[in-house]
Formats: structure tokens, C-alpha cells, sequence
């Protein structure tokens, strides 16, 4: 099995422009479906969904790389609705 | 700006959208291109390898200028079989002419200085502005709508990239599925210059495109040079997260801790993290191309082609957002901007490399699929090199 990653000390070396109060991404958080929300949460590749012990799922829209990824599996299962961040915020790459 | 109407207003500031924008600027037409990062660039990342022939067309002699990092002079291919590497190399430096280089780019970079080109042509550039809408009366599209702002003109391109939003809700494009995108996930890795020239046995201004296939379950590796880091990076078709036990993160992480992969990077420290996807569906994937007063280019028209082991796409963005333009130029001239002149651009992508370019990938793929590169690498390989140089 493969190791943990610690992917918020990569996205550390990022520039964001956060967005504090409007999320981009809107998440089903009582989606039922245990393996559909497994998959979601190792396709990101910023890591930004996670399940506690009790099955309860969580996003933290702030690190996001806005690829899409994310939407693409999910087909409007678990993310309910996908956008970009407004103008202006979000993640920027200095170098890409 | 509510009385002002542009002749044609540009979503996207990368590669195609700003082809387009230069173009029509140049050519004497009121340009608006909106891009809703801080900068051209901002918002994109490559793997990644920009094959300079179809900005030769637009910008001559552009790589003297523009940021690039790396002219690519080694080609290798490792494929893994059995737990045991093989590499294939190929020698990329004996082109001799501009349109057949190729050149390791960063899109921060390199889209900056392709905006402040089109911006000395006269073309007006907005950033950190998200286009919502466009606006639509009577089937025709009119303009885009920002928030609460409405812009007007005669023709929208849509060049926002992989994951148009707007050619989606004009009906011009299905939603994507997860067998026709890829994930491409790429950390840059800061070294000294010298260091990289040592490892990977190159001059300065010289590069290496590095692909690694079969290494892992569901998804290939990369490794590009550039001038003072380098990229690495795994791809992974999205559909492929069912076959793996691994997340998208852990397969990066093994891939670069493959010994090989350590020697090369060791000392270097982390610059950037970034992921984008990459519309790899093919013939099937491409959406409407144009409508009543609308065209769309780059990404958004999932223009791009899969060659086995390499990926093209920049070089494709470029040649849309030129024939966008062009179409744009007839259309002004006719003072029509109906779908049925606008289906000239549909034309002018089949007749140019570009829609040959993606037709050509199944064949290329198709070789790689078979597996007979395995028993037969160095044929298979030249074989497939010989394919993708379709320009």
C-alpha cells in the first residue's frame, strides 16, 4: 500500500488568492454511495476531500488547483455543482 | 462600456485565445479578450512541450524572444515490462528548421509574454474578470455577461479552456466524460542549471522530454527539463481511479520515488504544485465548433491529440485560435457572423493539421495499446515518432 502524502505542504509552495466566503465547488455532503465518495476523494489531486470515522465528508475548496477533475468523475453525483473561482481568486501559477 | 461594441470579445487569455486576440488586433479589429486570472498564464499549466511550428505561422522567429526554457534535443521513452526499464532515446536535435523545434515551456511564463505581444498589437486585455454568460437574443450570441456587466460584439470565441463552461451551456458541448479526460499532475522541481545539464547530459538551452509508461497501474509518468528546474509529473485518465488502489497524490509520489527518478531530482526543492486536465477523447470529444455570432477554440474544443507517448495540444490551441481569427476576418469583411460563415473555421481545422493531427493519434495509440512496442521498442518507437510529426 502506498505511503501517505503530505499534499498541504506542496500546496503550501503555491500562490492563492483566497476566497474566504464564496465556495466554487458545491459538495453533496449526505451522499450515500461510500465507494463514489472514495474515488472523489483520491482523484483530487490537491487532496482536498477527506472522510472522518464516521463516514462524514469533507471539502476545503481554498487549496484548489481547478482542474476539473473532481467533476469530471463525479458526473453530478458527489459534486453537485462545479464553477471557477470568481475573477481574481483562487490559486496562481507563477510558473505552470 | 455598455455602448461600446467590439467586433469580437475573447474568453480566455491562453494559448488559443490569444493567438486569435493578436491576430485580430493586428488585422486593424477591436479586440476584447477577457481572461478571468490575474495574468495570461495564471490559471495554466503544461506537462510540458510546446511544438513551436504553428506559433512560427503567427509570431516568426518567436523563440529568440519569448520565454522559453528548454529546445528540445533528447526524446526517451522508458516502458517498464516485468519490473525491468528499458528507455529508447531518440535524437530531436538534428531538425534544422524553426517549425520543426520544440521547446520545454512554463505557462506562467510563457502566456505573459504571448499577452503583452497581442496587448502591442492593439488588442484590449481584462483580467481577473470570470465571464458567467454570454448573452444570447434570438439564438445569436451577442456578447458575454461578467457579474452584473454585459459587454457586446459581433463574435464571442470561446477559449476558456478544458472545462468550458460557457460552450457547455450554449449546448455546443456535452459534458465531459471520464474516459475522455486525462489528470495531469506535475510538481516543479527548482535545481541549478548546470546540474540539470550534468544529469540529464545536455547544453545549456537544450532539453529532454522524458516519458515513462507501464511504471504503474493506470497511468504514465513525465520528466521535462527546463531551464532551471524540472517538471515531473504523472497522467492519468480519470476513468482509471476505479482500477487503483492508489490516490492521484500517491501515484506522483511513486513515481518520483523510483530510484531512477531520485537520482535525477535529488537536491531540488519544490517551486510549484499544479494539476490540470487534458481532453484526450478524440474525434468524439470535440464539441460544436461554431454557432450564430460563436466559435470556439483550444481546449474548449478539446483539441488535442495523444500520440502514445507524447501529448499535443499548445500547438494545436495556437493553429485554432488562428483560424478563428481568419474566420473572423471573412466574416468582418462579409459583415456576416452567421453559423453558415462561421462553419468556414470547422473547415479550415479539417483542411489544416490540426483536426488530421487528433484522427492520426488512434493510430499512434493503437500501436501503443497493442503492446508491440514491447517486443519490438525501437521500431515501434520510430514508427510512432514518424506518426506524430504530422504538421
Amino acid at each position: 500500500m502506498a505511503n501517505k502524502v503530505n499534499v498541504a505542504e506542496k500546496l503550501g509552495v503555491n500562490k492563492y488568492h483566497t476566497d474566504e466566503h464564496n465556495p466554487h465547488i458545491q459538495v453533496d455532503k449526505e451522499y450515500l454511495d461510500r465507494d463514489e465518495i472514495e474515488r472523489v476523494v483520491r482523484v483530487c489531486p490537491a487532496a482536498l476531500y477527506s472522510v472522518d470515522d464516521n463516514g462524514t465528508l469533507f471539502f476545503d475548496y481554498l487549496g484548489c488547483l481547478e482542474c476539473g477533475t473532481c467533476k469530471v468523475l463525479s458526473e453530478g453525483k458527489v459534486v453537485e455543482d462545479w464553477n471557477y473561482p470568481v475573477g481574481t481568486k483562487g490559486v496562481e501559477y507563477r510558473l505552470g | 462600456m455598455a455602448e461600446e461594441k467590439f467586433d469580437c470579445i475573447i474568453v480566455g487569455g491562453g494559448l488559443a485565445g490569444l493567438t486569435a486576440a493578436y491576430i485580430l488586433a493586428r488585422e486593424g479589429q477591436e479586440v476584447l479578450l477577457i481572461e478571468r486570472g490575474n495574468y495570461s498564464g495564471s490559471k495554466n499549466m503544461t506537462g510540458g512541450r510546446l511544438y513551436g511550428h504553428s506559433l512560427e505561422k503567427v509570431i516568426p522567429g518567436f523563440a529568440r524572444s519569448a520565454p522559453v526554457e528548454r529546445r528540445i534535443v533528447k526524446e526517451r521513452l522508458s516502458c517498464e515490462e516485468n519490473g525491468m526499464l528499458s528507455t529508447v532515446e531518440y535524437d530531436s536535435s538534428k531538425v534544422s528548421t524553426p517549425e520543426g523545434e520544440s521547446y520545454s515551456v512554463m505557462r506562467g511564463k510563457f502566456d505573459k509574454w504571448l499577452a503583452e505581444q497581442a496587448e502591442e498589437q492593439g488588442a484590449m486585455l481584462v483580467y481577473g474578470v470570470r465571464v458567467d454568460d454570454v448573452i444570447l437574443r434570438d439564438g445569436k450570441v451577442c456578447g458575454v455577461i461578467a457579474g452584473d456587466e454585459e459587454m457586446e460584439s459581433d463574435l464571442v470565441i470561446l477559449a476558456d479552456g478544458v472545462n468550458s463552461l460557457l460552450s457547455h451551456k450554449l449546448g455546443l458541448k456535452q459534458q465531459t466524460r471520464q474516459d475522455q479526460a486525462v489528470v495531469g499532475v506535475k510538481e516543479v522541481i527548482g535545481l541549478k542549471e548546470e546540474t540539470i545539464n550534468e544529469r540529464f547530459q545536455v547544453a545549456s538551452g537544450e532539453g529532454v522530454a522524458w516519458m515513462f509508461s507501464g511504471c504503474m497501474e493506470g497511468c504514465d509518468g513525465f520528466l521535462y527539463t527546463n531551464k532551471d528546474s524540472v517538471s515531473v509529473g504523472i497522467t492519468m485518465q480519470v476513468e482509471n481511479i476505479h482500477k487503483t488502489s492508489y490516490s492521484v497524490p500517491q501515484m506522483l509520489e511513486e513515481f518520483k520515488n523510483r530510484p531512477e527518478i531520485q537520482a535525477l531530482l535529488s537536491g531540488g526543492s519544490l517551486l510549484e504544485y499544479s494539476a490540470h486536465l487534458i481532453p484526450e477523447g478524440g474525434m468524439d470529444m470535440i464539441p460544436n465548433l461554431y454557432g450564430h455570432g460563436v466559435l470556439v477554440a483550444g481546449d474548449a474544443a478539446a483539441l488535442c491529440a495523444n500520440l502514445g507517448f507524447t501529448l499535443r495540444g499548445m500547438d494545436l490551441a495556437v493553429e485554432s485560435g488562428r483560424l478563428a481569427a481568419q474566420t473572423a476576418i471573412a466574416a468582418k469583411e462579409k459583415d456576416d457572423y452567421s453559423a453558415e460563415v462561421l462553419s468556414d473555421y470547422q473547415a479550415a481545422l479539417e483542411s489544416s493539421f490540426v483536426i488530421p493531427c487528433i484522427q492520426g493519434a488512434e493510430a499512434c495509440r493503437s500501436i501503443v495499446e497493442s503492446g508491440a512496442y514491447k517486443e519490438e521498442p525501437l521500431k515501434a518507437f520510430n514508427d510512432i515518432m514518424e506518426k506524430q510529426n504530422i504538421r
